[in-house]
């Protein structure tokens, strides 16, 4: 059975309803949250644990357990910090936006449970510069829980002083990178830091330092009331809980929408985008997490179950849950090409492979966009994705390697069909 | 970097812009973000300064804003940060502007999701107003980039102008809109077509009762 309304977390996630914090305290958000506490921070981690939940921002790293690696006895010289990541960037990903203009006081109570469940002294909710709007409403959220002493010395009456601070961020992708996010806090260009150490051990002003993201973290009060259980029975083992699923490009509706984890994509395209454009015949690939994953093949995505493991089995990934959806119109190589163009444009700059890896393969990629190149140049190609990927220090360069490579293993021949039907027409030219 | 803008440095811009300071309000503004900052952190505030001091050039010349590089001067020393340190921060992240820049910055994200939709269109109806990428229009009325991804992926395609985002646009939505700024009408932020933010065109195919009251769900609960 599908996931019904009473079971969504995000209830105002279009908002109709006010955002303030009147109407989110009448659809349950700061309701005895001193309740919530009083089980103790390692109660609190434990749920989290048990109920399955796994990061929401990409690499879907089980939080309790990220949580638990933080020290339990921090002292005031070093405190705790809790960076909520709101760098939403990914393209395709656009998620984290309506969670924080509709729906604040969820990821404030979030920070406020997740904040005390790994001792942390205050958070930092890093959102990105772009979202304006977004951060207006959030600086006002947290102005009206201080006033309703939610936050702050002795936030929610629970005796635990938390304080939560909005930073906001100015263009740059590469800050969603969790140590490119620190150093960005810290007022530096946001270059990712070698690890370890782990923000867990030394991340902002050298003090431990857990980055979770806005989902993740808003889920968190849902979690405590309805039980770990409750959160577990939605999506296959391993792949627990609700997610919100974005679905942008050849659909006939685009939205945003939450629904159980292990949803096949062609239901979840059915029920809630009104269906591919054109019809399922009309489908070519998908990319089913955001920019970073490869595409998958329209046939065999149809029936796939969108969770973590269900996509990885198919050489992909649920990244974000940004699906973005290409039909037969699609210009598959340019596709792909301007997200080259994308990674290029977004890389710090910091990695040799990365920063000069990524503008190389851009050009390449441009150049069979048009066939202006030969067929031995795909494998090329292929050879210096595999150079780039993994040789740097974040993961952008992987990031800008497998899009490439997820092309090439499934739409080799519509390069070489490009490159024979050039070549038919001029010949080659020699090479710059 | 190579396209990246050629920072104007000249004596002219010293002469406008060496004795720039926060406006009263700014600067109360500027001590709220500092304050933000554990003691001794105050370079963390960098980066909300620098947004404040784009947006009082941007007030004083009837513009988005820019940031002459004696206005960097002038945050990093309120910082006591070098000025290279704010500098390289200036020049890393894109939305500070290191050139002048029109009335009215016009952003269109032409990343995968948005060109699937039809940012082509998008760019092609500023084009037929007359705006050209990476440049001003001989009015100043209008700056014209193409940006990558500001994450409205499900209201695609989209452009951001100064602080609003339009969405779910077509050639000629784009061109109305562009059309209304120009003639200083006031413009409806958001969505252009019939729709609720990121809701399915049409309505709702979850939450349906969350359209018309504050629904609560707890009781359904068991």
């Amino acid at each position: 059975m599908s996931l019904q309304d009473k079971d969504r977390i995000f209830t105002n996630l279009y908002g109709f309803q006010p955002w303030t914090l009147d109407a989110a305290k009448k659809r349950g958000c700061w309701d005895n949250t001193k309740k919530l506490l009083q089980i103790g921070a390692d109660e609190i981690i434990e749920t989290i644990k048990a109920s399955g939940l796994r990061g929401r921002g990409g690499a879907g790293f089980p939080t309790g357990m990220k949580w638990s690696f933080m020290p339990k006895t921090p002292t005031p010289e070093r405190p705790n910090f809790l960076v909520i990541n709101a760098d939403e960037s990914e393209p395709g990903s656009c998620k984290d936006r309506e969670i924080i203009r509709h729906d604040p006081h969820r990821l404030l109570e979030g920070a406020l449970i997740a904040g005390f469940a790994m001792r942390a002294r205050a958070a930092y909710i890093y959102i990105r510069g772009e979202f304006i709007y977004e951060a207006k409403v959030l600086q006002a959220a947290v102005e009206e829980a201080y006033a309703a002493g939610l936050l702050g010395k002795n936030a929610a009456k629970s005796g635990y002083d938390f304080d939560v601070f909005v930073h906001r961020g100015a263009g740059a992708y590469i800050c969603g990178e969790e140590t490119a996010m620190i150093e960005s806090l810290e007022g530096k260009k946001g270059q990712p830091r070698l690890k370890p150490p782990f923000p867990a051990g030394a991340g902002l002003y050298g003090c431990p330092t857990t980055v979770n993201n806005v989902e993740s973290i808003a889920v968190t009060p849902t979690i405590l009331r309805r039980g770990a259980d409750w959160f577990k029975s939605f999506g296959r083992e391993n792949n627990a809980g609700t997610k919100l699923f974005q679905i942008s490009g050849h659909v006939n509706k685009p939205c945003t929408v939450e629904e159980a984890m292990s949803i096949p994509f062609r239901e979840l395209i059915e029920k809630h985008a009104g269906g591919i454009r054109g019809g399922w015949d009309n489908l070519l690939a998908v990319i089913p997490g955001g920019s970073s994953v490869p595409l998958v093949p329209a046939k065999e995505i149809m029936d796939a179950p969108m969770d973590f493991d269900g996509l990885r089995a198919l050489g992909s990934g649920l990244g974000t849950a940004a699906v973005i959806v290409m039909d037969k119109s699609t210009d598959i190589v340019r596709a792909i090409s301007r997200l080259s163009y994308f990674y290029k444009h977004e890389s710090c700059g910091q990695c040799t492979p990365c920063r000069e890896g990524t503008g190389w393969m851009w050009r390449v990629m441009e150049r069979l966009r048009e066939g202006k190149a030969d067929v031995s140049e795909i494998d090329t190609l292929f050879e210096v994705t595999k150079q780039v990927e993994g040789h740097t220090i974040c993961a952008l360069g992987d990031a800008a390697a497998w899009p490439i490579q997820g092309l090439i293993r499934h739409f080799r021949p519509e390069i070489e069909r490009r490159i024979a039907e050039n070549k038919g027409g001029q010949m080659l030219e020699a090479a710059e | 970097m190579a396209d990246a803008v050629q920072i104007p440095d000249e004596a002219d811009v010293r002469a406008r812009w060496g004795s720039f300071a926060f406006t009263p309000e700014n600067m109360e503004k500027a001590r709220t973000i500092i304050g933000r900052y554990p003691e001794g952190r105050q370079a963390s505030a960098v980066m909300g300064l620098l947004d404040l001091a784009q947006r009082q050039v941007g007030a004083e010349t009837n513009t988005q804003g820019w940031l002459p590089v004696p206005v960097i001067e002038y945050v990093a020393a309120q910082l006591g940060m070098p000025y290279m340190r704010a500098y390289e921060v200036a020049t890393f992240y894109t939305m500070y502007n290191l050139a002048p820049v029109g009335k009215f910055h016009v952003q269109v994200c032409g990343t995968t999701p948005c060109m699937l939709r039809g940012s082509d269109d998008v760019l092609a109806a500023c084009k037929s107003k007359g705006l050209v990428k990476g440049g001003t229009t001989p009015d100043g009325l209008f700056t014209l980039n193409e940006v990558e991804c500001l994450g409205a992926c499900a209201n695609a395609p989209m452009v951001q102008i100064n602080d609003d985002n339009f969405e779910d646009l077509t050639f000629d939505s784009t061109v109305a809109l562009l059309e209304a700024l120009a003639a200083g009408k006031p413009v409806k932020v958001g969505p252009q077509i019939k729709r609720q933010t990121s809701c399915p065109e049409g309505g709702p195919s979850t939450l349906k009762a969350m359209v018309t009251e504050n629904h609560d769900y707890r009781g359904e609960w068991k």
